[in-house]
């Protein structure tokens, strides 16, 4: 029986390991947001070619507010052209686009602007209000909110094609006002 | 070039230490002293390799060579010339190679020293050195490649990691990486002693300054760690239970642990599968530390590249546990203990119960860091486990240890009397009593403090107590005060290094405790010409002031200072802002003092210098965490000058 026993040491180990390995299968950058399902916190801002935006003006639409920089190199570069493809894939079905540019100087984040020729709307967030409001750690992070104005999805990171289709489809396939 | 030669020699590193662990293997079975030297020839090509790719390393740094592509993601044309050199280890591949060099050169030094001694267990040691550098070799060549080609080649690089431009990032990670492969030494003299069935003490007597070595630069890299949060980081802590620090501190708790029970087993030839189950659980928990940072599966302030390398470590960990332990079991007949505890009230118990509260603690911090992958895998759940987990199961754990300090090096062996009950601590008692009572009295309130401050005293009383009696007695046989205290030191040295290193921890827990309890903060906003008061210090806004620096551009405010008597100077504490980087980087600024340190981090700002957002702490006792490892370091050295005893 001791002799049984003994070999339980190196088995000891076992659960632990095994633990570990499955580490490997969770993203622990993957943080779900508190937002989501609640009431997205409302917000005017000024873009750059001065008109206002602001999420209450497009209330009973779907909304797609990303959040960007233009010294966010390579993500934000990557996404830049999909969410302009997905705009003008969507503006018509009542999807709004916002961009809002957090902790950028006006020039590199207008030449961003001019490099993608985005035609949605962006505006930099100078105090970093809106930023703080929705709990962005990093950028590019996206959100999607729903007709009813309610948070639905974040995506922290790189949005792809795919990603925006997914999202956004998801929202208008919900009944119609 | 460098890329090639580079790779070149990692790959024939591989190539050698591969071949020289398997040539100790054979020679340790019985091979003939050909083999054997073999495998010290292939060592010795190893860590000049090994060499040869930090060199290149180093000249890739300091010429640019941004085909490398560690070069280019680690350096830019701005970056100071020492920071060139530590950016050597500023990120996870060249860190690596640091380690291997390091554990190399470990080698080199057991060689020298064991070749012609302890010839039984010398090729096991060799086979089990050499079977852990290739595996650092075997990272080096795949998971983490530190002479990956970058094509095309940029035409500037992307810098080094801010945080990393300091004076604690050039001795913080080598103390940390020293302690780490420390252990590695004590870990092959373990594997040695189950593998050749010599399980006595031998290879506990062997180790011993090894084991201490790596201890201190353990505890080394952890203060420096913590010296460099403090004044760096801006947020005026120095510990923040970091899974990153955790790793780092895990091996120091069971390394601690082990310190200690060794001595009951060279005493009382007690606790040989404790020793042999520590230095097994210390040296895995280094290799847990490094697969916990580098493979990205829990989430950390310390944000570290990540990729394949995790499966590597896991597998290589795996594997030590399993073969380790695995021998541990076999060898369990062998591993009866000669003698046992005869009474509760006894060194030996003191020194038991100090290792249970060290094992308990390091189990609670390992507990603590994987319970979020824990819960994810059983419920699902994302949780995180923050400072006061920490803190709540580890605060009694660690006055229990303060306490045992103060009795494990007086009372007796085996059994203590009465007598030497009395004689060693009714007077400490006394005193650590009546330091409570005295702080109690002097109204600062918390049951903790007064617990912890009486816990000290009554530990400082009791060393000072045996000190003085026993430089007292050599006094007597007609030294001189002087003679006598050098002499004493220096005749018992490990005893007393043992003595002195408690003083160190003493001090810092005394700086733990204050610095928790008794430090103040504001933040505010102020106008050019406004004040904040804080504790006594008047802090006045006097303007901003910006200026472009070799790689980054830099907003410093300037901050009178002054206290209730007259002014001291001015602060600048200053934002950094790097072009790679996405937030601004503070520069804290501070006056450091015994008692207290001012530390004040600038915020946000007017961009016309109209305004500022400032952070103002008053931080107590801090510096006594310093003070305290240099006290340490001291204990250290005492304890590991060549012993003076005559032969019993």
């Amino acid at each position: 029986m001791r002799r049984i026993l003994r070999w339980l040491i190196p088995a000891a180990a076992l659960p632990v390991l095994v633990l570990l390995a499955y580490g490997f299968r969770t993203d622990p950058r993957a943080i779900p947001s508190p937002l989501l399902g609640k009431p997205a916190a409302a917000f005017t801002l000024a873009t750059f070619e001065g008109a206002r935006v602001s999420l209450e003006a497009v209330r009973g639409q779907i909304a797609v507010v990303n959040f960007w920089a233009s010294w966010c190199d390579p993500a934000c570069y990557d996404e830049a052209p999909a969410l302009e493809r997905a705009w003008r894939r969507y503006r018509d079905a009542g999807v709004a686009f916002i961009g809002v540019n957090i902790q950028d100087k006006e020039e590199p984040a207008r030449k961003f602007l001019a490099r993608f020729n985005h035609t949605f709307p962006n505006a930099p967030d100078r105090d970093g209000r809106v930023m703080v409001d929705y709990g962005v750690y990093g950028v590019p992070e996206t959100f999607f909110i729903d007709r009813a104005g309610r948070v639905r999805a974040k995506r922290v990171g790189t949005v792809t094609d795919e990603i925006l289709q997914q999202e956004i489809e998801r929202l208008l396939a919900e009944s119609k006002p | 070039m460098i890329p090639e030669l580079g790779y070149a020699a990692t790959v024939v590193a591989l190539l050698l230490a591969v071949w020289g662990s398997a040539a100790a293997g054979v020679a340790a079975r019985g091979g003939s002293a050909a083999v054997l030297a073999s495998a010290e020839r292939a060592a010795v090509g190893m860590w000049l390799l090994l060499s040869c790719c930090i060199g290149l390393l180093v000249y890739a740094f300091l010429t640019f060579d941004f085909s490398v592509r560690y070069v280019a993601f680690n350096t830019n044309r701005g970056t100071p010339f020492y920071y060139r050199i530590t950016a050597l280890w500023g990120a996870l591949e060249g860190s690596i190679v640091l380690w291997a060099w390091m554990l190399g050169l470990y080698t080199l030094v057991a060689v020298g020293r064991y070749r012609r001694r302890h010839r039984e267990f010398y090729p096991w040691v060799l086979c089990v050195l050499l079977a852990i550098a290739a595996f650092f070799l075997l990272v080096m060549s795949f998971p983490a490649p530190p002479f990956q080609r970058l094509s095309p080649v940029p035409p500037d690089g992307r810098g080094l990691n801010p945080l990393l431009e300091d004076s604690g990032m050039i001795t913080h990670p080598v103390a940390l990486y020293l302690g780490f492969t420390g252990f590695t030494v004590p870990f092959a003299f373990a594997m040695a002693a189950l593998a050749t069935g010599r399980t006595g003490d031998e290879w506990i007597v062997i180790t011993r300054r090894w084991t201490i070595t790596a201890w201190y630069f353990l505890s080394l890299g952890l203060l420096i760690g913590g010296w460099w949060s403090y004044h760096v980081l801006g947020w005026g802590g120095y510990w923040a239970w970091d899974p990153v620090e955790n790793a780092a501190f895990m091996p120091w708790l069971t390394g601690t642990a082990l310190l200690h029970s060794v001595m009951v087993q060279e005493r009382r030839r007690m606790l040989r599968v404790w020793n042999l189950a520590l230095i097994i659980l210390t040296f895995s928990l280094t290799l847990f530390g490094t697969f916990l940072t580098r493979s990205g599966i829990i989430g950390s302030v310390h944000a570290f590249s990540q990729g394949s390398i995790g499966v590597f470590f896991l597998a290589f960990l795996a594997l030590v546990l399993v073969v380790s332990l695995g021998l541990l079991a076999a060898r369990m007949d062998r591993l009866r203990s000669a003698g046992e505890v005869d009474s509760l009230v006894s060194r030996e118990s003191a020194f038991l119960l100090n290792n249970v509260f060290l094992v308990a603690a390091a189990f609670t911090v390992f507990f603590g860091t994987v319970f979020p992958l824990l819960s994810e895998a059983v419920t699902g759940a994302k949780v995180s486990v923050g400072a006061p987990f920490f803190n709540l199961v580890n605060l009694p754990l660690f006055l229990g240890l303060i306490f045992l300090m103060g009795i494990g090096p007086l009372i007796a062996w085996r059994r203590a009397s009465a007598a030497n009950l009395r004689r060693n601590f009714l007077v400490p008692v006394a005193i650590g009593v009546a330091a409570a009572a005295a702080v109690r009295a002097l109204g600062i309130g918390q049951l903790l403090v007064v617990l912890c401050l009486g816990l000290v005293a009554f530990v400082s009383a009791a060393i000072a107590l045996d000190f003085v009696r026993a430089a007292r007695a050599r006094r007597r046989a007609g030294a001189g005060w002087l003679a006598s205290t050098a002499g004493l030191l220096r005749r018992q040295n490990r005893r007393y290094g043992g003595l002195v290193v408690h003083l160190g921890i003493l001090v810092i827990a005394l700086g733990v405790a204050g610095s928790q309890t008794w430090s103040v903060q504001t933040e505010t906003t102020l106008s050019r010409g406004q004040s904040v008061q804080l504790a006594g210090y008047q802090v006045r806004f006097d303007g901003l002031s910006a200026a472009e620096e070799s790689n980054h551009f830099r907003v410093t405010g300037a901050f009178s200072v002054s206290d209730r008597r007259a002014p001291l100077g001015v602060l600048a504490p200053a934002k950094k802002f790097y072009p790679q980087e996405q937030t601004p980087i503070a520069y804290v600024d501070y006056r450091l003092g015994l008692i207290e340190d001012l530390y004040v981090v600038l915020g946000d700002f007017a961009r016309d210098g109209s305004s500022a957002t400032i952070k103002v702490q008053v931080n107590r006792m801090v510096s006594w965490l310093w003070i305290g490892g240099l006290i340490l370091t001291l204990g250290t050295v005492l304890s590991l000058l060549p012993d003076r005893r005559s032969p019993v």
